[in-house]
């Protein structure tokens, strides 16, 4: 049984159109998505697709105009208000996107602490800032006060705790040094052989491949396929949707190939495959219908030209 | 026609220096890369050249910096964070304008569709919002443009994207490019010459 199961989950929000008129926006539509424990599961995708929401509906702090359908279970219970109310800072920790989630009057060292700590989790998090290389100083500032690669380090400090069972992670290295990249991936990866369940929420897509087990591909609010870690590599000829090779042929050490366009927003109700528009291989048939998820080779993917 | 920091230094308040008597040249078509770890002084380094910020020490040499630095710049620098960098209370169309008007061209090689500009900040995603940084950055009078992890928070398509779409105007027009950034498959990719600081 996965430790957290995410069935047809929806998202969408509540706004005002014109004066006190309101319509409902579709964000994010049917994403399932399985993590086991021990296992590293990566979200990658176009930014704007919806990657940080799956990590705010399942830790619960959507804002109020925003409406969900669809299951969350965690260790096979339905994950409710009071259920996360428990978990969460505890058992699930999320390492936010920036510095903007810590309070700015507060000094960093303080707020990383919980009602929840002992003296335990004290002297562990002392270990991971001497591990990041953050001096003994960098717990006396204040958040406007770090740096940007500074501030990613002492956000997933925060999470990398050893009594945490769900670490989600929401683009923990951009702007980040390579060593130090290396060093918050080991973090994860010791965790993860520890027995903890690690959503990795990046755009980082070579990050991503060097700890996670499989690596869902999200664009335009849904999860187009979900792959083993190890076919991305060589031409991307592996991979099974003409968006993740597209993603994958686009980094700079492979081809640097970009492709034309822009993601469509899911708001505007459009019928059919929403790659369709600049995808190279698209029929009549992918404008008509959106497309189902099939299991191709130890992976699952959306798209009709798959094999 | 060189964009020239001389002796530079920099701290901030008492604290240690970030870095001192610190010189660095950029060519017109020259596409320079800044590596260097986090916290080091590549943001500042920016900032200075940019004038943001007057160096402690040293001088910054611009050709057709105003004395009073008013006006369009001919140094201009683009943000890590685009949602910081634009009025959140100005729709798209008066911040693109701000120092000059784009042309359609520009805006459709930038990938900028014609409904966000009624757009507000908040109703863009964060690419969306670096393209139109990257438009209003590129203006006639621009000889120098400094990109501060400019696409570290796009995914790779968009990043392949905007960087073709930056690097044929900078070669048309010869503009001189400070690329900092810590990919450095990004930097070797792009980057006629690399310079590592801190």
């Amino acid at each position: 049984m996965p430790l957290l199961e995410v069935q047809q989950l929806s998202i969408a929000f509540q706004q005002y159109t014109k004066g006190s008129r309101q319509q409902m926006v579709t964000v994010m539509e049917e994403l399932d998505l399985a993590i086991n424990e021990g296992e590293i599961v990566a979200v990658v995708g176009a930014s704007g697709s919806g990657k940080s929401l799956l990590a705010h509906a399942i830790m619960g702090i959507l804002p109020a105009n925003a409406y969900i359908s669809g299951s969350i279970r965690y260790n096979g219970e339905q994950l409710d208000e009071a259920k996360l109310k428990s978990l969460r800072g505890s058992e699930i920790a999320l390492v936010p996107q920036s510095v903007s989630y810590l309070n700015p009057l507060i000094r960093v060292g303080k707020q990383l602490q919980t009602n929840k700590d002992s003296i335990e989790q004290h002297s562990e998090r002392k270990g991971l800032f001497e591990r990041f290389r953050l001096g003994e100083h960098v717990a006396r500032l204040f958040p406007f006060q770090l740096s940007g690669g500074m501030a990613r380090k002492v956000l997933v400090s925060t999470a990398a705790l050893s009594r945490t069972r769900l670490i989600i992670a929401d683009e923990p290295t951009p702007g980040m040094h390579p060593d130090d990249v290396a060093e918050a991936l080991k973090q994860f990866k010791q965790l993860a052989a520890e027995g903890c369940a690690v959503l990795l929420i990046t755009h980082d897509i070579e990050a991503a491949i060097r700890i996670a087990d499989k690596v869902a591909v999200c664009y335009a609010g849904s999860i187009i396929e979900i792959a083993p870690a190890s076919d991305f590599s060589g031409a991307g000829n592996e991979l099974r949707h003409p968006y993740s090779q597209a993603l994958w042929r686009a980094l700079p050490q492979n081809g640097f190939i970009p492709i034309s366009g822009t993601q469509p927003s899911m708001g505007l109700g459009l019928q059919g495959c929403l790659f369709a528009d600049r995808c190279n291989r698209a029929v009549d048939a992918c404008k008509v219908s959106r497309q189902e998820s099939r299991q191709i080779r130890s992976g699952i993917v959306r798209c009709m030209h798959a094999t | 026609m060189q964009l020239e920091g001389r002796a530079l230094s920099w701290r901030y308040g008492n604290g240690p220096w970030l870095f001192q008597n610190y010189s660095i040249t950029i060519q017109p078509g020259e596409v320079v890369g800044l590596i260097g770890p986090s916290g080091c002084g590549k943001t500042t380094l920016g900032r200075l050249l940019a004038g943001y910020s007057k160096p402690l020490t040293g001088e910054v040499k611009v050709p057709g910096r105003a004395r009073n630095h008013t006006g369009y710049d001919p140094v201009q620098l683009i943000f890590q964070h685009p949602e910081r960098a634009v009025n959140p209370r100005w729709r798209m169309a008066k911040t693109l304008t701000e120092g000059w008007s784009p042309d359609t061209e520009l805006l459709e090689s930038l990938g900028i569709k014609e409904e966000w500009l009624q757009r507000y900040p908040n109703e863009l995603s964060g690419g969306e919002l670096q393209r139109c940084c990257i438009a209003r950055a590129l203006g006639p009078n621009t000889q120098f443009l400094i990109a501060d992890e400019m696409t570290t928070m796009l995914d790779a398509v968009t990043q392949a994207q905007i960087w073709h779409t930056v690097l044929h105007h900078a070669s048309v027009r010869q503009i001189g490019l400070l690329v900092i950034s810590h990919d450095h498959a990004l930097v070797s990719r792009i980057c006629t010459r690399t310079l590592t600081f801190g």
